[in-house]
């Protein structure tokens, strides 16, 4: 007896082509972010979920039917198994206007309703207006559109979206992205949405699996992820640049505090009663919760976790300044702190000047230690 | 003029048509879409016609066809009648010698529709047969036009391998391209140029209507 839910069930491995070993669940309303770098298999998975790509063995169940069992010999076809997908490249049919693109997805509609379905999902995109043109005479964005609502038309249970959003500039983006979190609120099956842009993940997920050769390396919501690491390598994919070793040298829960011993400098970050003291731990530390200490009179909380440092590098981001410390007495690599770029302007910083920064404990967060750092 | 041989040319091009160009389709699609070993060796024997002398052709045709082939055997038991010097075994043959006319034209503008596309088409819940009518074959028009073309050109003008496998009867064999060399050989020079000004006439028509065909279904795609 195979229990009757609502959710995307899937359960896939393999070892080759790409080597998969992956369980990822998804609620009806809920939108899941599959992120990882190019090869980590969150296409081939995607790919998988509609029907597209076979794999070696594995379980999919949608909305209480069996889609793929392997054991069971059951592989039912793409096209029975009521998937919405959204092609990275959209995929739109070239010789069929953005109306017509439609309505080949509403064949399972009396064929007298199709039409009037069609114009109303174009509605729903905010593309009326626009039924009769061709893929080729609309821009990115618009095309993008038409692909989303080609994707709705069959009233799908479950919502695949291949970085949907990568083809596109980034005001235009910007704006698919407002639009997607809007229609949202209207969209009552699980959707996943591929994506190598943590940025956008974090936006517009409910929830993000952290993906690596294959295998789910955090499952949480995002902001969770972001600020809790589960380990070096998933630290690492969401780009966090301050990853170093230290050895627990001090537990005082009273005072919410972890002192840690990192090659002669000792930190206090926020309490982590899982590590005892003596444990080596790997910490990390947003660089923007590395804070500067101000270079003419005292500046408040320069007793928080104190560190000096020779800055090697400033590269400027928009608004940001990233800035490179070579940390004093430290051979490790070195500590990237971000701040506005006037506030830089304002403290001349420049390369080879000798500044002092906090580390903000509450923000430091500790993992137990990969032995292997398993990106290298 | 010699109509009886121009009709028959005519009426030969045709069922070449309407019985290759749907073979070809399903060839075309299986070598655009499908890996396999072999595939190389599958593509070279369809290409052979290209690079064949019509006779040398003719001539394994001719054999392949004959009364004492298996083939021509299960013909002649079937219907009574021997399959070579037939236009029935004309017309096996031109849809052998066409192959590569029809399949190559096809191949490589089925191999031009992305795998994305296609996809899409199967995520839309639509039918293999639908996914054909409504997204390959238009796609593929321009492929399908030129070949159809050079189908029926290579198919009016073929003359090594029709006289090989079909010798030149009168009303049965005998197609424009034979007569033309027939009129020659006898002097009737008035009747050749005719029949030669007819069929360059259609031809050149022919390329234009696909021309048009194809030119339009670009414009319409952008």
């Amino acid at each position: 007896m195979v229990e009757v839910s609502k959710d995307l069930n899937v359960h896939l491995a393999q070892e080759a082509p790409i080597p998969l070993d992956a369980h990822i669940s998804c609620a009806p309303g809920e939108v899941l972010a599959l992120v990882g770098p190019s090869g980590s298999g969150k296409s081939t998975i995607l790919r998988a979920i509609a029907g597209l790509n076979h794999i070696a063995s594995g379980h999919i169940s949608c909305n209480g039917d069996v889609w793929y069992d392997t054991e069971a010999n059951i592989n039912i076809s793409t096209r029975h198994r009521r998937v919405g997908y959204v092609f990275q490249s959209y995929a739109l049919f070239p010789h069929l206007s953005a109306l017509a693109n439609i309505i080949e997805a509403l064949g399972a509609r009396p064929a007298g309703e199709r039409e009037a379905r069609a114009r109303e999902l174009l509605e729903l995109v905010r593309l009326g207006g626009l039924e009769e043109r061709y893929p080729s005479e609309l821009s990115g964005g618009q095309q993008q559109r038409v692909a989303v609502a080609r994707a709705l038309a069959r009233d799908p249970v479950v919502l695949l979206l291949d970085e949907p959003f990568s083809a596109v500039d980034r005001a235009t983006r910007q704006r698919l992205h407002l639009e997607l979190g809007q229609l949202r609120s209207q969209l009552r099956m699980p959707v996943i949405l591929v994506t190598h842009d943590l940025e956008e993940a974090a936006q517009l997920s409910d929830r993000m699996s952290i993906l690596h050769r294959g295998q789910i390396l955090q499952d949480g919501a995002p902001y969770e992820i972001m600020s809790h690491p589960a380990s070096r390598a998933v630290a690492r994919l969401i780009d966090l640049k301050n990853i170093f070793r230290a050895r627990v040298s001090g537990q005082q829960p009273a005072k919410n505090i972890t002192a840690l011993e990192w090659d002669g400098i000792t930190l206090e970050a926020g309490y982590h009663g899982e590590f005892a003291v003596g444990d080596l731990v790997d910490w990390v530390v947003p660089s923007g919760s590395v804070i500067l200490h101000r270079r003419r009179g005292p500046s408040r909380g320069v007793r928080e976790n104190p560190v000096r440092g020779i800055i090697k590098n400033m590269v400027r981001l928009g608004e940001m300044e990233s800035v490179t410390i070579k940390v004093e007495g430290q051979s490790e690599h070195p500590l990237f702190m971000a701040i506005p770029a006037h506030a830089a302007v304002r403290n001349a910083l420049a390369p080879g000047e000798n500044i002092g920064v906090s580390l903000r404990g509450e923000d430091i967060h500790l993992m137990a230690p990969n032995e292997v750092d398993d990106l290298a | 003029m010699d109509w009886t041989a121009f009709l028959l040319s005519v009426k030969l091009a045709a069922w070449t048509i309407v019985l290759l160009l749907p073979l070809a389709v399903i060839i075309a699609r299986h070598l655009a879409w499908r890996r396999y070993g072999g595939k190389a060796f599958v593509e070279a024997a369809l290409a052979l016609p290209l690079v064949l002398p019509p006779t040398v052709l003719g001539y394994y045709l001719l054999v392949g066809l004959g009364r004492a082939s298996p083939l021509g055997k299960l013909y002649e038991g079937l219907f009574g009648t021997p399959l070579v010097f037939t236009f029935e075994g004309l017309l096996v043959a031109s849809i052998i010698f066409n192959l590569p006319f029809a399949v190559q034209p096809m191949q490589r503008a089925f191999e031009s529709i992305s795998s994305e596309v296609r996809d899409a088409a199967a995520c839309c819940g639509m039918a293999p047969l639908r996914i054909l009518w409504r997204i390959e074959l238009p796609l593929a028009w321009p492929g399908i036009m030129t070949a159809f073309v050079l189908v029926f050109a290579h198919t009016i003008g073929e003359f090594g391998v029709v006289l090989m496998v079909g010798g030149s009867i009168p009303g049965e064999t005998r197609t424009a391209a034979i007569a033309i060399y027939d009129r020659v050989q006898a002097f009737d020079n008035a009747a050749a140029g005719a029949m030669s000004a007819l069929l360059l006439v259609i031809s050149l028509i022919a390329i234009a209507i696909a021309n048009l065909a194809t030119s339009k279904a670009g414009r319409r795609r952008g």
